[in-house]
């Protein structure tokens, strides 16, 4: 500050002693006519934007590969390993050595919401994004791009390792019908892992965690989806076809939980806060898990407690606007070749789409030895990983919100996830 | 100042003022108005908001988040008066007793500035983990119960503000108090002040401008953050700047997070005219017309 004093005393004056005059008395008179500004200033919705018009039939056909491909995706989904101190994709290396297309790789994505709060306003304005490839989830985002035209029309002659070996039940999703838009990357389960040497117990329900033992040790997903839907769950409601009454309850028994928590975690942040010892009890994906089980915390467990978990499917879709879709679509058919869909089942323990993996897994199993084998064998039997029909009979799904519910929802849910 | 002649004189001062004035009209004034206009609508962020003078929006944003509000000002004040605790004796030993040396203790200051804030709230997260650096051997040795935590707590937060916005508090202090002519202090003695009473009646009046400014330019950037509590916080901390963040960019909910906005914004204007016109008028007009 190079004046004398450092408040002036006139501005002083100004901020302090009331001076209003007929002069200010007019000009608020003016501010009225602002009223006419401030109706002006509605905000467009995004179905208003340039997702109207139909996509052009030759959209594909003028399609050349790029050599590129821009790919957003969830922290610990893809195979990895250390080469020479860097972390390296071996299934991404082995597709930019098939095809010339380099993979720019990146995990951003940690919250659909949070995500897509990013690019909507990209794509509302008919603008790329950024990304060709995409992984969304189901039960509220991505409907919400499809419902919105956000995304491109696949043209499923480019997919025949899709045809040929998803299984039945990723084909024709009630939320994309014929699989319009959208293929499945994994699909897994929300449920609930601790560490027993802490807990000092095995946790088998979500009643569990009301234990006085364990006030301030448990995390739960902060976004406003999760952890309503496990908690609905728990009180015996379908989410998928629960009521606004039923989500009041929810939001009860919610409220009822939330002096037992103790941070509300990004969806990828249970292994971080399991490990650290910082939570006993988290929410959890049954992947995640698996692989912290493998990379220095075997404790932790994961459980589907006994009024049942959540199952979801993540999907593939490319936004509006991407800039290489052929080399997109080239990547969406090939994780679906047997082996390609093997390494990553390997490495991220999700429940695959593709069902011939079990085949190349006990392949692989039967021709290892030692540690490879038990680590194989505990994928084959892991019943998150190939779940049998009775343990999915177990589970419920998301439920898909109309516009105006997703508002009621979110007020109704986010003033308890942000506390 | 002598009488304005001549259009052209009279012109000048609106001259110079257009610049900054038109920068304020772009930059403050329309997003404002804009802001105001939101927080007034009501749709969804798919089929578009429409300005319906939907005042429920203010009600809701308090009937849902009154809670975070009153926490927001509470830790405000509380780091705001630990902020002037610590940061007075520092800014004081540097304006009176830093020598040749005061430039280098105030780039002392200065240095974590040097490093995002982000990067430094999260490495208190390393440092305060339940089983980490400090807690850990204190656990081990049997000093603290086993399921203690600083994580995940007011204490955490308010550290954690107290820590980043301090130098916000020294610099203004320092100005005050570095202007302030050591001869005034030697006189108050010369009168048979004891140091105390120097202090009370000499400068601690004079330096009640940086006082001032300090209290301001801390407690309202503190009463918005939300990145102490998003890193440093649990359930029971969250501030009213992460519930419009989250309202705003998760759910899209425009009018509601504006209305939030607003509220926050009428509540701190509220309080610094009170805070002024207490503090302003009484104190620190008088001593700074002296």
């Amino acid at each position: 500050m190079t004046t004398k004093r450092p408040l002036d005393p006139a501005l002083l004056r100004g901020l302090t002693m009331p001076r209003i005059s007929r002069r200010d008395a007019l000009r608020g008179a003016g501010l009225l006519g602002a009223s006419a500004f401030l109706a002006a200033c509605g905000v467009e919705g995004s179905n208003e934007g340039g997702g109207e018009a139909p996509q052009a039939s030759g959209f594909w056909a003028s399609q050349k590969k790029a050599g590129q491909l821009d790919f957003a995706n969830w922290p610990l989904y893809m195979d990895q390993e250390k080469q020479k101190g860097k972390t390296v994709y071996p299934s991404l290396q082995q597709f930019t050595k098939e095809t010339g297309i380099k993979v720019n790789y990146k995990e951003v994505i940690q919250e659909n919401d949070a995500f897509l709060g990013k690019i909507n306003p990209s794509l509302k304005a008919g603008q790329p994004t950024g990304w060709d490839l995409i992984v969304i989830t189901n039960g509220g985002s991505i409907e919400k791009l499809i419902r919105q035209n956000f995304l491109i029309e696949l043209d499923h002659s480019k997919l025949p390792n899709f045809q040929k070996y998803a299984g039945a039940a990723y084909k024709n999703p009630t939320f994309d019908p014929g699989n319009k838009y959208t293929i499945a990357w994994q699909a897994g389960l929300t449920g609930l892992a601790y560490n027993p040497k802490l807990t000092k117990r095995p946790i088998t329900s979500f009643e569990d965690l009301f234990d006085p033992a364990f006030k301030g040790k448990i995390t739960m997903f902060g976004d406003d989806t999760d952890f309503p839907t496990l908690t609905m769950i728990a009180l015996g409601i379908d989410p998928a076809k629960s009521t606004e009454e039923d989500w009041k309850r929810t939001a009860e028994k919610m409220k009822e939980l939330r002096p037992q928590i103790r941070e509300f975690i990004d969806n990828a942040g249970e292994a971080e806060v399991l490990q650290s010892g910082n939570a006993w009890i988290s929410m959890a994906y049954s992947g995640d898990i698996f692989i912290l089980n493998n990379s220095g915390a075997p404790d932790i467990k994961f459980v589907v407690p006994k009024e049942g978990a959540v199952l979801w499917q993540d999907n593939m879709a490319i936004p509006k606007g991407a800039k290489h879709p052929l080399d997109a679509i080239t990547y969406m058919d090939y994780v679906y070749r047997p082996e390609v869909a093997t390494m990553l089942t390997e490495y991220i323990a999700y429940i695959t789409p593709v069902p011939s993996v079990k085949d190349q897994l006990q392949a692989e199993a039967a021709k290892a030895k030692g540690e490879d084998k038990d680590y194989l064998d505990s994928l084959i039997d892991s019943p998150l990983v190939f779940p049998t029909e009775a343990d999915l009979s177990n589970t419920k799904r998301y439920r898909v919100l109309s516009v105006e519910e997703e508002q009621v929802w979110d007020r109704i849910f986010q003033p308890i996830v942000q506390s | 100042m002598s009488a304005r002649a001549g259009g052209g004189r009279g012109l000048a001062p609106y001259l110079i003022g257009l610049p900054g004035g038109l920068w304020l009209a772009v930059f403050f004034v329309i997003p404002i108005l804009v802001m105001l206009s939101l927080s007034l609508q009501s749709g969804n962020a798919e089929e578009g908001f429409r300005f319906t003078w939907a005042w429920s929006n203010y009600a809701d944003a308090w009937e849902f988040y009154s809670t975070q509000f009153i926490r927001s000002i509470v830790y405000a004040l509380i780091v705001t008066g630990l902020c002037l605790a610590l940061a007075y004796p520092m800014a004081y030993w540097i304006a009176f007793y830093g020598g040749a040396r005061k430039s280098t203790y105030l780039f002392l200051i200065l240095l974590p500035f040097f490093v995002s804030f982000v990067i430094r709230t999260a490495s208190w997260k390393f440092i305060l983990n339940d089983q980490g650096l400090v807690l850990g051997p204190l656990k081990d040795a049997g000093l603290l119960p086993d399921d203690f935590h600083l994580l995940a707590t007011s204490t955490a937060v308010i550290g954690g503000l107290t820590y980043n916005y301090l130098p916000f508090m020294v610099l203004p202090l320092y100005v005050a108090l570095e202007r302030i002519d050591p001869s005034l202090v030697e006189a108050a003695h010369d009168l048979f002040a004891s140091r105390a009473s120097a202090f009370r009646r000499v400068v601690f009046p004079l330096s009640l401008p940086g006082v001032f400014a300090g209290v301001l330019i801390t407690f309202v950037p503190v009463a918005s953050d939300f990145v102490n509590s998003g890193i440093l916080g649990g359930t029971q901390t969250t501030m009213i700047g992460n519930v419009i963040q989250t309202v705003y960019l998760n759910s899209n909910d425009y009018p509601l997070a504006s209305a939030m906005s607003f509220l926050l914004m009428a509540a701190l204007l509220v309080g610094i005219f009170t805070y002024a016109r207490a503090l302003g008028t009484e104190q620190v007009m008088e001593v700074s017309q002296r």
